[in-house]
């Protein structure tokens, strides 16, 4: 028990030394004075309640994708009887209750049709079952259903899009380090430290990202287009940066081009011949006839691709392009024309998505709790230390180091974990309780010391079974906070969590410091005193 | 150097004597706690009941105008506000209900909120907004179906883990001293219609956790003693393992109350009912610890007897012959 060879100690020093020094950067970030560049950097993350910022709940209707999904398969039916050959007759064709039902006119066809339709429905990813279920009734009647399965895809898809495109819509807020995540089946949480105003965001949350393809006008002069003279029908739309022409901006014809709206599908692809990344986009039937027109009524012009207000490249059309499938080329990467197809894909928002929960702190009140808790903390813990010092003497200062390792082995271990461990003002009140019910381990310990040595022992074998003896009441009660605390960590959310999860590492830690390091440095002194007599 | 002592060596302060008085008190506090949670009710957050709640701190003012403010809300015409003054003096906290339709429609919250944040600003030129929250009826349900299975949950599972570790009569006492605990606690919240919001919940969750403390180091000296003293009286026994851990009960409950005092008087106003519940909860625990969970032992018939398994004929042969008693 009280063994410690020398390999012990140096690995129990260098575990508590380097998780100590993980703290010291927060720490340090305290004052005023900039961190030396060379060094790594961990820092604690401050939640929302402490930084000031907005936090925003939204929430889909996977209802509404049920129907979109459904208004697509209305489509891609139709075209594919239209395009068969010959050409299938639809009779009545309606769509109910997430179900679309399809006359066949022509009874003896109605195989023919089933065939076509089939390949339109996939799997429904790995839950082995397709996305649609396919029925004949009443021989010539086609009903299509969509299966829960599918539809949790499409919703699962949906939000993936979705989610997507708002981590997107809130970079080009310029926000630092927002944090985005999917939560439940149809929600994102949205956290942007520092933003007062989360009106912005959430109008921006409700807008389009807008594809466009327009004519260029070649007759507009550089120059003008510089000094920023509108030639008349005109608009003059920026290169995107990053772009071929970055910097510079063209003059594009106001009316006559289309939307990228009605698109079916954006895949990330590459170029047959240059083997460059591009986005290959898939019109609807409505979006491809159109594109068709522009691009038969132009061919050997150029015609400008653009996102959001900005150029993206602006090719020349070669030929005319019929089949509704175009593809936009640019400086892509694979990553950058992949977030691009699922930017594309989402059509803007795929879903329209409704603030449920909000809450706006401001940064003052931020800082100001957090010079409160810090003095709080500071007076507590000074005055836990005298208490410690006062009623275990020598035993009391292993307690106050072990606390400070504690705390310091606590902020570290919160450092190198980020955003995984933001710091909030629960959390700050955990910390504050931590060192409080940390010590409670020591004064176990030191209670039975006690004990031990007024019932006779001697002062070796008191310490020894000191520690022996209290573990298993310290293991117990520390697994009971555990167990709230992983349940608060699984139910909680925000702040909530943040004080979870300090009280989990505090937890882990102050076993670490209030039991295993204490006994080391008791089993040191005893080792080099040798005391007959213990003041305790 | 003399080092204190709160408590002498050697007590022998007979504390289950008197565990029927104090547990009817008890009995009475519970009884009194629930009475108040169902007539009264808990000053429920927007977090529990929907709503949007909007934080302002005057700060030129010694105190927040109050009734001035709620005039001021009320001709908005959206409904009347619950208006209070929440953590510095000069601080308030305004709630109201979600304006009719902005489940379907979140605009109808958003111009509330710019209407009221706005007005205040013009009419209050030292008022500073500190915050907004605005939750829907939807997720205010479900946050409290949420905090309701954590709470249960959490005090379910630390009991099964004590009945794991024990014995079950250990799991029961231990679970009927959280019920003790939680549901004085929800009393006092009650009583002083502070607000009850998803903190004061993670609140209770901690309290499950750090309030057992007490009890496991109880429960484990008793354990320790039944298998010292195989015929000691059980009201006895229980009474040595209070006595033997009583120091070291003391001496923890003031090493949290100490950090806790702390955190009271001198730490953010805005956790103080987070704080306030945990307080109250561990200095209530400390008592059940004592009071609860170790009488409950007795009315379960457990004595050092229990969980010896029972001797065989051969195994009493061999005792007999070895001539012990």
């Amino acid at each position: 028990m009280l063994d410690f060879p020398l390999w012990k100690r140096l690995y129990l020093w260098a575990l508590t030394l380097f998780f100590a020094f993980a703290a010291v950067p927060s720490l340090y970030s305290l004052t005023a004075a900039p961190w030396p560049s060379f060094l790594p950097e961990p820092r604690i993350r401050l939640g929302l309640d402490l930084a000031g910022g907005s936090y925003l709940l939204l929430e889909a209707q996977p209802t509404q994708v049920a129907k979109q999904r459904l208004e697509s398969m209305e489509e891609s039916v139709r075209a594919a009887m239209r395009t068969a050959k010959p050409r299938i007759q639809i009779g009545d064709m309606s769509a109910a209750g997430g179900r679309l039902s399809v006359v066949i006119e022509d009874p003896t066809r109605v195989d023919a049709a089933r065939g076509l339709i089939e390949p339109l429905t996939t799997g429904a990813g790995l839950s082995g079952k397709r996305d649609w279920t396919i029925q004949v009734l009443d021989g010539n009647r086609i009903v299509l259903a969509q299966t829960q399965e599918g539809l949790d895809l499409a919703v699962s898809q949906a939000m993936d899009s979705a989610t997507e495109v708002v981590r997107k819509r809130i970079d080009a807020l310029g926000t630092r380090e927002p944090t985005i995540i999917r939560s439940g089946t149809n929600r994102i949480v949205v956290q942007v430290p520092g933003l007062q105003d989360p009106q912005a965001l959430k109008d921006l949350l409700g807008k389009t990202a807008e594809l466009e393809f327009k004519l260029v006008d070649q007759s507009a002069l550089p120059s003008d287009i510089a000094q920023g003279i509108v030639p008349p029908g005109d608009e003059i739309v920026p290169y995107a940066p990053g772009e071929a022409g970055a910097g510079t901006a063209i003059a594009v014809k106001r009316l006559g081009g289309i939307k990228g709206d009605q698109l079916t599908n954006a895949q990330q692809s590459f170029d047959s011949r240059s083997n460059q990344p591009l986005v290959a986009i898939q019109f609807d039937q409505q979006g491809g006839a159109k594109f068709a027109r522009l691009t038969s009524e132009n061919v050997n012009k150029p015609f400008a691709i653009i996102l959001d207000g900005q150029v993206i490249s602006a090719p020349n059309i070669n030929e005319p392009i019929l089949g509704g499938a175009a593809t936009i080329s640019g400086s892509f990467t694979v990553e950058t024309a992949n977030q691009l197809a699922i930017a594309l894909r989402s059509g803007a928002l795929p879903v329209d998505l409704k603030v449920m929960e909000e809450s706006t702190i401001s940064a003052e009140l931020g800082k100001d709790s957090i010079s409160k808790g810090t003095i709080a903390f500071g007076i507590g813990t000074l005055a836990l230390m005298v208490f410690m010092l006062i009623t275990y003497g020598r035993f009391g200062v292993y307690t106050c180091l072990a606390l400070i390792f504690n705390l310091l082995m606590i902020l570290g271990v919160m450092a190198l974990l980020g955003s995984l461990a933001a710091l909030t003002l629960p959390g700050i009140a955990g910390l504050v309780l931590t060192v409080g019910a940390a010590v409670d381990a020591n004064v176990l310990i030191n209670e039975r010391i006690r004990e031990e040595r007024h019932r006779g022992r001697k002062v070796i074998q008191s310490v020894e079974l000191g520690y022996k003896e209290a573990s298993s009441a310290i293991f117990d009660g520390n697994a009971t906070n555990l167990i709230a605390a992983v349940l608060m960590f699984l139910f909680g959310s925000g702040p909530i969590k943040g004080f979870a999860v300090v009280l989990m590492i505090g937890i882990v830690t102050s076993v670490f410091t209030a039991v295993t390091l204490t006994r080391m440095w008791v089993a040191g002194w005893l080792r080099r005193k040798r005391p007959v007599e213990l003041v305790l | 150097m003399k080092l204190l002592k709160l408590v002498p060596d050697d007590t022998n302060i007979k504390f289950l004597r008197l565990r029927g008085p104090f547990y009817t008190i008890s009995m009475l506090l519970m009884a009194a706690s629930i009475g108040l949670l169902l007539t009264r009710g808990l000053n429920l957050g927007v977090d529990f009941i929907g709503g949007q709640m909007v934080r302002v701190t005057f700060t030129q003012e010694k105190t927040a105008p109050v009734a001035k403010v709620r005039q001021e809300v009320e001709r908005l015409g959206y409904g009347e506000p619950t208006i209070q003054q929440v953590g510095a003096p000069n601080a308030m906290a305004i709630r109201m209900k979600l304006p009719q339709g902005s489940d379907v429609n979140p605009g109808l919250a958003d111009e509330m909120t710019r209407k009221l944040t706005s007005d205040i600003k013009a009419r209050h030129a030292d008022a500073r907004i500190d915050g907004v929250d605005s939750v829907t009826g939807k997720v205010s349900k479900e946050l409290k179906w949420t905090a309701f299975k954590a709470l249960g949950f959490a005090a379910i599972a630390v009991a099964a883990y004590i009945w794991f570790r024990f014995e079950w009569q250990f799991g029961i006492g231990a679970l009927f001293s959280l019920v003790h605990d939680v549901t004085l606690t929800l009393g006092l919240f009650s009583l002083t219609q502070l607000e009850f919001d998803l903190n004061i919940v993670a609140a209770l969750l901690t309290l499950i956790g750090y309030s057992l403390n007490d009890t496991i180091v109880v429960y484990d000296r008793i354990r320790e003693n039944m298998k010292k003293f195989r015929r000691m009286d059980m009201p006895d026994l229980l009474d040595l393992s209070v006595n033997e851990t009583l120091s070291r009960t003391i001496v923890t409950s003031l090493s949290i109350l100490i950090t806790l005092a702390a955190l009271l008087a001198f730490g953010p106003n805005v956790i103080f009912g987070f704080t306030l519940a945990i307080t109250f909860g561990i200095f209530v625990g400390t008592y059940s610890s004592i009071y609860m969970a170790a009488p409950i032992l007795i009315w379960l018939k457990v004595n050092p007897q229990s969980f010896v398994p029972n001797e065989t004929p051969a195994e009493r042969q061999e005792r007999k012959a070895r001539g012990e008693g």
